[in-house]
């Protein structure tokens, strides 16, 4: 086989009493498309950043075409030909292409930049490996995958032998997606050697031609893909079997949420466009979408933070006049932000004080303006008994629990009386196999228990998992329902491109 | 050498931290006390005897305490809610203009009554003054940092305007001071033959409700929900705006009334030099504290501490008595360098 480009050997990273990787060993040979695999907290992450030079082993050394880099120095790693495109990309929004591209590659002292001998080179990058880029773009107008490829292209643009990827796809459409894998075995037929580090079974197995799996910061298994299946895969990352739950038959009701041809403008811009959909009670509607189509303002419509500007919304029936979450809390909505760390809970109040705050009106939980610190407390444990809830006593900090804990608490809070229609928006986005099986169970068990459920993600395993009906939605517009039953994900891809006369006719 | 934010703060670095920074500000000083000829130790000697060696001195610190209990306070309480207050000197004069208008003359009330409208009166001025910068940045998004601080000179003109014009004293020999109040309504003192005034335990009792407020009540659970993530307050339904709009209402009102305690207490009338920065000083006393409103009073009396520790230091030993801002300002910084210390944690 061919030379090796870059060895790990013996790498140990501790964070305190956290072992984040422990002896880690790894080679990466020219031509490879090496998959990283594992969970959250596997690793993965602190291990590239190592190598990169952003952190300092505790013990080990990295060695990169025969040589050892020294630690802790970035620079070194880019000298040494390894670029890194991470998970947010590290590019200004206002400048060009070319000037991203550039920037920081020449010397400061140089007066006159070379403008034209840096578009001849960008050129030339972008060409051997099939990178469309229009250099003159102006990277804030690029969607998501063209920013990737500029990410890319950067890195190539200062000669890098090695890519190391951080969960590339975690951003993109199915088809971005292939068109990514696409040029990245491009890039490796090409005598490049690239790391993709994910958590998805079905692009590693299709995209890798080696697969280490990281668990507990030890790589517990090397594979080549036609000698595993997704199955072993996912109890090597996961370290047992995880079963996610099945869902049962549908018993739909009385239609609970209601948007009949919704428009919600924020921020100047418009966000949704016409939206309907209706949610029923003992069932799960899903919407589904590619990162950036309105999923955030959907989500806050639904959760009373966003007013229509034009259609209605209607709660158990009754038009909404004036949406506020905290009506909607006493409507009875249950409600799971996209995003648990800025907006589900304050990282900096205790366990108690998160458990109860959407609900410290209630006479329950305060009384003559005082907060009932027991009934708090009490209220907390409950949530944390009842939701498996790890790590979590009342007193501590919300900010010191996993994101699976962190995202039982928020749904606990919310499914301790089982509410008339539950919202959530990304429910599962980072977290490990067993939280998502533990997260699946309670949003099926809400809905057995004829809660109307509103599922928004970005998930095509996680919406055919849960979902009764599916709508896609694209750029603020909400395709019709179409029943999940018979659904697979190719069909869910079209709907998400946007082509949902097609995916409802084969429904 | 980078830094990485750490996990949770032991209570123990939390303590060590104030004790930090000003072991290390009064370090520090200690150069510039040498740079003039003089013993360090001596000096600190000298600056903790004039501050707590007699009688006398013990009250005079407590007298400077009073102010800046309140003043400290009123930043605590913004700062915790994300009201960058810097107005509080502001407040004070707006707070000591409006008691001393209301004390110069008596207008049939009972002594005590009038009192209490005075301090009222000067809480009232100081939160009115506050609710401009914060309305703007509640609807237009102005920065409070630059309007709160702006004002800050703009009532000190006011200030000039009326000791000069309008509430000038007739019988202050030409000297632009406000009218005196009445003695019926001056604060009565604690101690006999002492400048000390009931004022401070007005500040004591300030800074227990201000406690039991923050920790026990649904108002400051949701203060400080929304001063740690706005987002996650509006979210959960926490009303925002009415959240900040109370806080604002508290912290105006403390720096207000801490101006009006002044005249009441001590001075019983204005002049521009009311205030040697008690409202800045406020600032510092909440940053070493902490935030915390019990933590309020340990640090005034630190402040209180030094600025009479170093009048008598200067008259004893011959150092401009400038050193005392010297120190409470390095002390700021030097807080501020301990608050990232205890927050991240530095690593090779």
């Amino acid at each position: 086989m061919s030379e090796t480009v870059l060895e790990l050997s013996g790498v140990t990273k501790r964070f305190g009493p956290l072992v984040a990787n422990d002896d880690v060993s790894l080679t990466l040979k020219r031509g490879e498309l090496l998959a990283l695999l594992g969970e959250n907290g596997a690793g993965k992450t602190t291990l590239m950043n190592i190598l990169f030079g952003h952190y300092t082993a505790d013990a080990g050394e990295v060695r990169a075409f025969g040589r050892t880099l020294p630690p802790g120095r970035p620079r070194a790693a880019i000298e040494a030909g390894i670029g890194m495109v991470h998970q947010h990309f590290a590019l200004a929004a206002n400048l060009s292409v070319l000037d991203n591209v550039m920037l920081g590659t020449e010397k400061l002292t140089r007066l006159v930049s070379d403008r034209r001998g840096a578009r001849r080179r960008l050129a030339d990058v972008a060409g051997r490996f099939g990178l469309a880029v229009d250099p003159d773009a102006r990277v804030g107008d690029l969607s998501v995958g063209e920013r990737q490829r500029v990410e890319i292209v950067k890195s190539l643009y200062r000669d890098a032998k090695v890519l190391i990827l951080d969960e590339p796809t975690a951003v993109l459409t199915t088809q971005e997606a292939e068109r990514l894998f696409a040029t990245l075995k491009t890039m490796a037929a090409e005598g490049l050697s690239l790391i993709f580090i994910s958590h998805k079974l079905g692009e590693v197995m299709a995209a890798a031609s080696r697969i280490v799996v990281l668990r507990g910061g030890r790589v517990v298994a090397e594979r080549r893909p036609a000698e595993t299946d997704r199955a072993e895969l996912a109890e090597l990352m996961v370290g047992r079997r995880v079963a996610r739950p099945k869902r049962g038959e549908a018993m739909p009701g009385a239609v609970r949420l209601e948007a009949r041809g919704v428009d919600v403008v924020a921020g100047g811009a418009k966000r949704l466009d016409g939206v309907s959909f209706a949610a029923r009670s003992g069932e799960v509607l899903a919407v589904i979408g590619v990162a950036g189509n309105g999923q955030s303002a959907l989500g806050a419509l639904a959760c009373g933070l966003l007013r229509p500007s034009a259609g209605t919304l209607l709660l158990g029936g009754d038009p909404v006049e004036k949406p506020s979450p905290a009506g909607f809390v006493a409507a009875g909505v249950g409600r799971v932000p996209e995003d648990r760390h800025a907006e589900g809970v304050v990282g900096d109040l205790d366990v108690a004080e998160n458990a109860v705050l959407e609900r410290l009106g209630e006479r329950r939980f305060s009384r003559f303006g005082l907060v009932r610190r027991k009934a708090a407390e009490a209220f907390a444990a409950a949530i944390v008994a009842r939701f498996d809830v790890r790590g979590a006593a009342p007193a501590t900090r919300t900010r010191l629990l996993s994101g699976g804990n962190m995202q039982k608490l928020i749904l606990g809070r919310n499914l301790m009386a089982t509410p008339r229609v539950l919202v959530v928006n990304q429910p599962t986005r980072g977290l490990d196999e067993g939280a998502i099986a533990a997260v699946h169970g309670e949003i099926l068990a809400a809905r057995s228990r004829g809660t109307a459920v509103l599922l928004i993600s970005e998930d095509l395993d996680e919406v055919l998992a849960l979902a009764d009906r599916v709508q896609a939605i694209v750029k603020g517009r909400l395709s019709p329902p179409v029943p999940a039953d018979g659904l697979d994900a190719g069909r869910l891809g079209l709907m998400i491109a946007g082509l949902w006369e097609e995916g409802a006719d084969a429904a | 050498m980078r830094l990485e934010r750490r996990a949770d703060i032991p209570w123990a670095l939390a303590v060590a931290a104030p004790v930090g920074a000003i072991v290390a500000a009064l370090a520090l000083a200690a150069i510039l006390i040498a740079l003039a000829g003089v013993d360090p130790l001596a000096a600190y000697r000298q600056l903790v005897v004039s501050a707590f060696g007699s009688r006398l001195s013990l009250t005079e610190t407590a007298t400077r305490a009073t102010p800046l209990i309140l003043t400290g306070l009123a930043a605590a309480v913004a700062f915790r809610a994300r009201i960058w207050n810097i107005g509080g000197e502001g407040q004070f004069y707006l707070g000591a203009l409006a008691a001393a208008f209301l004390g110069a003359h008596g207008f049939g009330l009972p002594p005590a009554l009038h009192i209490v409208l005075m301090m009222v009166a000067g809480a009232v001025a100081g939160l009115l003054l506050l609710l401009g910068p914060l309305a703007l940045r509640l609807r237009f998004g102005v920065d409070e940092v630059v309007t709160t601080l702006l004002l800050n000179f703009v009532v000190l003109l006011v200030v000039s305007m009326m000791i000069e014009g309008p509430m000038k004293d007739p019988m202050a020999f030409g000297w632009p001071q406000s009218v005196p109040i009445e003695r019926d309504f001056a604060l009565a003192k604690l101690l006999p033959r002492s400048r000390l005034h009931v004022g401070l335990l007005v500040a004591l009792a300030l800074a227990l409700l201000v406690w039991f407020l923050e920790a026990k009540s649904r108002v400051g659970l949701a203060g400080r929900a929304v001063g740690l993530n706005t987002a996650a307050a509006r979210f959960a339904g926490l009303p925002v705006a009415r959240v900040l709009l109370a806080t604002a209402c508290l912290s105006g009102g403390l720096a207000g009334l801490a101006g009006a305690i002044e005249v009441m207490g001590l001075k019983g009338y204005v002049t521009t030099d009311l205030s040697p920065g008690y409202g800045y000083s406020g600032i510092v006393v909440a940053m070493l504290a902490g935030l915390h409103p019990l933590g309020v009073v340990l640090a005034a009396f630190f402040v209180a501490c030094v600025f009479v520790g170093a009048d008598g230091m200067s008259r004893a030993m011959a150092i401009p008595s400038f050193i005392a801002d010297v120190i409470v300002a390095l002390s700021l910084l030097t807080m501020l360098v301990a608050l990232l210390l205890t927050t991240y944690r530095v690593r090779r």
